[in-house]
């Protein structure tokens, strides 16, 4: 077993006894990350790491994540490292502030070793959507990793770090995480500052972690959550994030989401959620049926929604204050021909479709009504947790597919998060965690709880971690 | 659905240059999703209040003090054009 087969929390047990060191952990991992066989990291700061891990290696006591090393969506920025959010907008952009989360971990003693690659500015489903490589699935070199955060993902199932952030918007950490066969976690909306996040869709973005157990998840949301004075929106965390130890599931009462069984959900991903359902009940859960009729909606209304917001955060990119810039001779051109030429085409895609629904005349038809809706899925989850503890459905739909196979067609693409967009929506935390394979793939299963469920959720997960067993170890990859 | 002065229309308020060919294939591709988009404008919404933020927040203040914030340098590092310590941008039409 090589230091890379162990979690997060081992790793920091392995260095509290004095059996390995940061450097010899942030050097192994590296060798991984440099190899990057899948295609995951778009910038890595090997030096930067190394140095840091010295400096944690020479304190007197080591900080709370111990001098482990992490992966960082590169949609959140990183003071002095290149963020490009996947988009040639940003190429060689190198911020000038990190993001709090990020900043958060740093000093609890995470080092970043590099930046990973995602669908541009964090939409798409498949990470096709990047500018500058293809992520590959790590069970299988010709399938996604799932997206947007696909970097991430594929980064801690190929074990070049143990965890990583992403971001989760519709379902860009869940649904990467299903795909890849690992850990992914949504948290409520506000839990985590947003700033230094570079936005999408701002009343839904979320940062989130990606880990091969429960309880790193855990760990990692637990440095991160908390009011920050930078992001108003921010809350203060009630209580504590804690470590999961539960091993049962008893008195708890799960919901299973009928809309979300049904048509279009592949026979295998189905299969293995029913499995995973009579596990819940084997531990003491009571297992009933549930159904939210709005969640139908929800594709309609976040592809309303989300545009919407991005067409309004992305104005900011212009070529003025930061990134490359086509030159032209008055102010409007320089505009117009920068963004139509560095924005890629589902940017271009959403940025019009977000334009035309708060377009005079649209307004009313699309984003007004689309806002009304969500208010209706809001009061559906809060009637649901009335009844049910937690919330069970597929991740997605599907497990991992081809590379190629939805370019050609959007509106494929977006089913692809049909599954996780209620729930963003509704702003509730939700937790996906592998409980099978299909033809030899992964299949997320995903639980959602009330606002500020986090610590349920996980105790939930943990326990049917244990009771699965699923091994995260992609079948080529050598030990 | 979406005709092309549509298109043109929202492309210039976008701020985005598409070529002919982009029109062309934004003007498809819209039509198709806003079909699929169109289940909610069916939809009885009548009393319904609209949702902007899921979690309720009150006002968030703060006391009205100055605190550092970017330098001056900083603001300007990944500029494209910096002149005499301001953003450069060509002249408007």
């Amino acid at each position: 077993m090589s230091l890379r087969d162990l979690s997060a929390v081992e790793q920091i047990a392995a260095l509290e006894a004095g059996e390995t060191t940061s450097l010899e952990l942030v050097d192994a991992h590296l060798a991984a990350v440099e190899a990057d066989d899948v295609e995951a990291f778009l910038a890595i700061d090997a030096e930067g790491a190394r140095a840091r891990a010295r400096e944690i290696d020479a304190m007197p006591s080591r900080p709370a994540l111990g001098g482990v090393p992490i992966g960082i969506k590169d949609a959140l920025s990183t003071r002095d490292v290149v963020t490009t959010s996947g988009s040639r907008m940003l190429e060689g952009f190198r911020p000038v502030y990190t993001a709090t989360c990020v900043q958060r971990l740093q000093d609890a003693g995470a080092i970043v070793v590099g930046k990973t690659n995602m669908d541009e500015f964090a939409m798409g489903s498949s990470t096709e959507n990047s500018a500058y490589k293809n992520t590959l699935n790590p069970w299988d070199h010709g399938r996604v990793p799932g997206g947007s955060s696909g970097g991430s993902a594929a980064s801690v199932a190929q074990r070049q770090v143990p965890w990583s952030l992403g971001s989760d918007t519709g379902g860009s950490i869940r649904q990467p995480a299903a795909l890849c066969g690992i850990v992914g976690m949504k948290p409520t909306y506000g839990a985590v500052s947003r700033y230094g996040l570079i936005a999408f869709a701002s009343s839904l973005d979320q940062v989130g972690p990606f880990s091969r157990t429960v309880a790193d998840s855990a760990l990692l949301l637990k440095h991160m959550v908390g009011r920050d004075p930078m992001d108003s929106t921010s809350l203060d965390w009630p209580g504590e994030i804690a470590l999961p130890t539960a091993t049962d599931m008893s008195g708890l009462r799960v919901g299973v989401v009928e809309e979300l069984m049904g048509e279009g959900i592949e026979p295998g991903v189905k299969a293995a959620i029913e499995a995973s359902l009579r596990t819940m009940e084997d531990l003491g859960a009571t297992v009933v049926p549930i159904s939210l009729p709005t969640s139908l909606s929800g594709l309609a209304t976040y592809y309303v929604l989300a545009p919407a917001e991005c067409s309004s955060n992305l104005a900011r990119f212009d070529g003025i204050r930061y990134g490359p810039s086509v030159d032209a001779d008055n102010l409007l051109d320089q505009y117009e021909i920068t963004r139509g030429d560095l924005f890629g085409p589902e940017v271009k895609r959403r940025i019009m479709l977000g334009t035309f629904a708060l377009a005079s005349g649209y307004y009313d038809q699309y984003y007004g009504r689309a806002q009304k809706v969500r208010t209706l899925m809001v009061q559906e989850f809060a009637q649901a947790f009335e009844q049910v503890d937690l919330l069970a459905s597929p991740t997605s739909p599907s497990v991992a597919f081809p590379l190629g196979d939805r370019t050609a067609d959007p509106y494929a693409m977006y089913l692809a998060d049909v599954c996780t967009i209620p729930v963003s929506l509704a702003g509730v935390p939700a937790i996906s965690i592998p409980c099978g394979l299909s033809d030899g793939l992964p299949v997320g299963l995903q639980l959602a709880g009330p606002a500020f469920s986090e610590n349920r959720l996980f105790d939930a997960a943990h326990a049917i971690e244990q009771a699965i067993a699923f091994d995260t170890r992609p079948p080529g990859l050598a030990t | 659905m979406i005709d092309e002065s549509t298109v043109n229309h929202v492309a210039r308020l976008a701020r985005l240059r598409l070529t002919p060919d982009e029109q062309q294939v934004m003007r498809e591709e819209l039509s198709g999703i806003l079909e699929h988009i169109d289940a909610i404008r069916a939809m009885d919404l009548d009393g319904v209040e609209p949702t902007t933020h899921v979690i309720a927040v009150e006002n968030v203040l703060r006391p009205d003090v100055p605190r550092p914030g970017l330098s001056r340098d900083d603001a300007l590092r990944e500029a494209a054009d910096v002149v005499d310590g301001s953003f450069g941008v060509p002249r408007m039409d």
